[in-house]
């Protein structure tokens, strides 16, 4: 951010704030407690998380023996990890595209609405704020394979029934179908911000231009200008989708025969069900990897965001 | 006001392609509710129907707060995401306070490892949390619930930059006022930073609320179960036979949040998505 | 490349409010006519209800004798630079400038954002572009910033990209609204001297609209005054300053802002006006020239108190309180008179003839020969 950046620099060349004179113990006072938090419940156990990873500990062994690169060795060997992996990635690339399209299109859509736009930005954003764990209750009641009112209709219209989370074919689209549901208003509201910052005389002066008809100017206006934005919503949706949890521990439990098995219900399930620290704590290590490569992305685009102001 | 781009026939089409997506989106919340009030019968009537035929009224819902504790959960909810919001308060605004306004050694070093932590969700640290807590007899306890959370590096970055917009001629003023600095953080900087606070309580609250894995590592009894957990492990143990009963309880659980929401839909916007924003 | 416009009758209301009644104005081909008057006079809606921005309510409009109410604005041959310039932040200048002959002159698939340039057989328009482009750049001397973001430019090089994108096009008219309004004092003024030298040179129409009326009277052919949705006076600078045909033109027009006081009052301070004022009370107005501190032929004599000096270095601005408390300023040579210090007593020479006259509406009462200002015709 460099914004930051360049204030900070000029601080540091003429100290303007008054606590610069005042003794430093006040803000060690200050950020203590907060810094207690931060090497107790995030450094301390990332850092023996890491080590774990090096382990073959089990939980409820006394002794702990190291093995090196061993779980990891056998993580990449493991079908059902990658699986998990592959499934993961699967997942994401369904979620992410389809909640930021559909976010960006719900979003136009009701930015050129004269009346209405609040009610519809209500109706979109209630699956954000609504309980992910009960949503997903009703889409297990809503798609399943005999009672479901989905397959009711599906029915009703002459078409054959669909047993979505019943088989493996379609279990994994079904929890990315619930997850671009609840995203997608989220990433409605994002677009919605960046629409109402394009100036209104910028669309004065497509039309002067020359840009008569209204898909010119959202090809040569608007998209461009929410081209930062959009970057920043596909990389919070693919964090989002990346770390899919509590549809599969209520609809699938990765079922069918691994279907959803996706990377942090697998982990869970090494850790806290079968007990294998080791290995579990290595699966998290992956995780975080690819976690702190979005992350970098996500730095990357924020500083891209600043670019055209 | 104006803007070239807005003509009737486009204004219909836009408002018909709305509305049946508007209608996609809250079939679920309907489904919820229409089955929370009909009878079990009419779930295996192999055909759809928009009201119920017997209306059950509220039996589901006063046999989930009678059989099964759903009072209890959200009691729950109310403690652990009330709870943690409120450490995180009492240890987040200091500490941003301290980074926005003062000079000392460590402080870019600090400041350097709270945008590190922003990227740190909590599972990575949940091993070795889990094997803490264990060893010190805390699994399955309210503190154990709450503990991961009690320091929210996002809300030190965002109290550290609402905090930096603030006026230091307010605060140069107190203190020749002879305030110390506790009393000018609390009773003149926040009052005067209170929609961030707002914003980010929030967010806080309806992440925490709806938060379901660290939950299910750490907590065992019923008696202490959060509301997603609560309901997750109610569905498994019914085998999700007694929908009426599910949906009721899905609904009574949903609801603070929802209502909350309705309430004040543009609070609820802002801090939902701050993370985004920001 | 030049045209006369017409504007008959326009009126605009929002609900029940109307912003503009009844505007009627003519504009010769080639002039420079400044729009001006105080903020919510309706100013910038009639431009762009003249640019196709806004449809107005009633009324019609017309650039050279062909009426121009249906078309869209791409198509009434009319270039408009904004108050915030309105530059495409994501697009290099070149591509700024361009933008209006892309969208006119390139088919659709050509005009997509990057892949455009590959679509066939557009060569020799591309070159046309680029070559105008360069020449629009070169006018305004932007030439070496047109690889840069406007982000990456000054406030007044932003403000020539915005004129270079209007050039472009040779349009027959040039719509500006309040385009120097962002700009710092000094640039202000440099620009002004730009904008008037780039009309002269491309001769073509121009409506400018600004609330600031020393750069509507230094650079307009002729100033349209509006109040209240209304132009008030139509006139070149020079007639508005010395025959207002409204007390609100008088007041707006000039600064320091004309004096005025009622026949009453003047006759009570000094009765030698009695025989040369109406026997109805009216509003007697004197710019500051007018008024002088040492006796002259046809002047007479009143009492007044010092209150204030501004020195402008040539001259001096002195302002004097009447007795009853009436406001007075008056224009004098540096070194001409004695200084004092303020509250002292001195006498200030009004003329007795020559000065303007206002009815209780605001209306001129003593110049017949002023022409009517909506010569539409």
């Amino acid at each position: 951010m460099p914004a930051d950046l360049t204030q900070s620099v000029s601080i540091s060349r003429a100290p303007r704030r008054l606590g610069a004179i005042l003794s430093p113990r006040i803000a060690y006072g200050l950020a203590a407690p907060s810094v207690l938090l931060l090497v107790l419940t995030v450094m301390a156990p990332i850092m023996m998380m890491i080590l774990l990873s090096f382990t073959s500990y089990k939980f409820g062994e006394t002794g702990i023996e190291w093995i090196g690169i061993g779980n990891y060795a056998q993580l990449f060997g493991d079908r059902t990890f990658r699986r998990a992996l592959w499934n993961t990635f699967a997942y994401v690339l369904m979620v992410a595209p389809a909640s930021v399209l559909l976010g960006l299109f719900l979003a136009v859509l009701i930015d050129g609405l004269s009346k209405g736009q609040r009610f519809y930005r209500l109706i979109f954003f209630l699956p954000v704020t609504a309980t992910v764990v009960a949503m997903a209750m009703v889409w297990k009641y809503l798609l399943h394979g005999t009672i479901g009112p989905f397959n009711l209709l599906l029915q009703s219209l002459g078409l054959p029934s669909l047993d979505v989370f019943g088989g493996r074919d379609l279990a994994l689209a079904g929890l990315a179908a619930i997850n671009i549901w609840s995203l997608a208003g989220f990433n409605m509201v994002l677009f919605a911000a960046g629409l109402t910052a394009v100036p209104e005389d910028l669309y004065e002066a497509a039309a002067m231009d020359g840009m008569d008809s209204k898909f010119d100017r959202f090809l040569n206006v608007t998209l461009p200008l929410l081209g930062p934005v959009t970057m920043f919503v596909i990389v919070t949706s693919t964090i989002t989708a990346f770390k899919v949890f509590d549809t599969v521990a209520v609809i699938t439990h990765g079922g069918p025969r691994g279907a959803t098995d996706v990377l942090l219900y697998t982990t869970y399930l090494e850790g806290f069900s079968y007990f294998r620290m080791g290995s579990a704590a290595a699966m998290t290590v992956v995780f975080l990897a690819i976690m702190m490569v979005f992350a970098w992305i996500q730095a990357r685009v924020l500083d891209r965001k600043v670019h055209y102001r | 006001m104006n803007r070239p781009h807005r003509f009737r026939p486009g204004q219909i089409l836009s408002h018909v392609i709305l509305l049946f997506l508007a209608f996609l989106f809250m079939f679920p919340f309907y489904v919820m509710i229409v089955t929370s009030v009909r009878s079990p019968a009419e779930l295996f009537v192999p055909e759809f129907r928009w009201l119920p035929e017997s209306f059950t009224g509220l039996r589901y819902y006063i046999q989930a707060v009678a059989d099964i504790p759903a009072l209890t959960f959200l009691k729950n909810g109310v403690l652990i995401s009330g709870g943690i919001l409120i450490v995180q308060l009492l240890t987040a605004i200091p500490c941003a306070y301290a980074l926005a306004k003062f000079e000392f050694r460590g402080r870019d070093l600090l400041f350097a490892l709270v945008l590190f932590s922003l990227t740190v969700p909590i599972q990575a640290p949940a091993l070795p949390l889990f094997l803490g807590l264990n060893a010190i007899g805390a699994i399955d306890t309210y503190f154990a619930a709450m503990v991961p959370f009690f320091l929210s590096v996002f809300a030190i970055f965002l109290f550290r930059q609402t905090f930096r917009t603030y006026p230091d001629e307010i605060i140069q003023a107190a203190r020749l006022d002879g305030m110390s600095e506790w009393a000018i953080l609390w009773t003149v900087v926040v009052p005067g930073c209170l929609p961030s606070v707002a914003a980010f309580s929030i967010f806080s609250v309806t992440a925490h609320w709806n938060d379901l894995y660290w939950p299910m590592v750490v907590i065992r009894s019923n008696d202490l179960m959060t509301p997603p957990l609560g309901l997750a492990f109610f569905a498994d143990s019914e085998s999700g036979a007694n929908y009426g009963a599910l949906m009721a309880m899905a609904t009574i659980l949903t609801a603070p949040l929802m209502i909350g929401f309705l309430l004040a839909q543009r609070h609820f916007i802002r801090g939902i998505t701050m993370t985004g924003v920001k | 490349m030049t045209a006369a416009v017409q504007l008959r009758n326009i009126s605009k209301s929002f609900g029940e409010t109307q912003t503009l009644r009844d505007v009627s104005l003519a504009i010769r081909p080639g002039e420079f006519m400044s729009l001006v008057g105080p903020s919510g006079c309706g100013k910038s809606t009639l431009l762009r209800i003249l640019a196709g921005l806004a449809p107005q309510s009633g009324g019609t409009i017309s650039i050279d004798g062909t009426g121009i109410d249906h078309l869209p604005p791409s198509a009434r041959d009319i270039a408009m630079v904004f108050q915030s310039y309105a530059l495409y932040p994501h697009m290099t200048v070149r591509q700024n400038i361009a933008t209006p002959l892309r969208m006119r002159r390139l088919p659709a698939p050509a005009r997509l954002p990057g892949i455009g340039r590959l679509w066939p057989g557009q060569r020799s328009k591309h070159n046309g572009i680029d070559q105008a482009v360069i020449d629009a750049a070169r006018l305004v001397e932007i030439e070496p910033m047109l690889d840069r973001r406007p982000a990456a430019l000054s406030g007044g090089q932003r403000q020539r990209v915005a004129l270079a994108r209007a050039i472009v096009r040779h349009p027959r008219v040039f719509l500006m609204d309040e385009p120097l309004s962002n700009l710092d004092a000094r640039l202000r003024v440099t620009m002004r001297a730009e904008i008037a030298a780039l009309h002269r040179r491309l001769g073509a129409t121009f409506v400018y609209v600004t609330h600031d009326q020393v750069e509507a009277m230094t650079m307009s052919d002729r100033v349209a005054v509006m109040m209240d949705g209304e132009i008030v006076q139509c006139a070149s600078p020079a007639q508005l300053y010395g025959n207002p045909r409204d007390l609100r033109v008088a007041r707006f027009i000039g600064s320091p802002e004309i004096a005025t006081i009622s026949s009453d009052e003047l006759i009570a301070e000094n009765g030698g006006f009695a025989p040369v004022l109406p026997r109805d009370p009216v509003t007697v107005a004197f710019r500051p020239e007018a008024v002088l501190l040492s006796p002259a032929a046809d002047h007479l004599e009143i009492p007044a108190t010092l209150e204030r000096i501004e020195q402008l270095g040539p001259e001096l601005l002195v302002f004097l309180r009447l007795g009853s408390g009436t406001r007075l300023s008056a224009r004098a040579a540096a070194g001409r008179i004695p200084l004092s210090a303020e509250g002292q007593s001195l006498s200030a020479w009004l003329p007795a003839r020559g000065f303007m006259l206002f009815d209780a509406n605001g209306r001129r009462l003593d110049a017949p020969h002023i022409r009517e200002f909506a010569d539409a015709g």
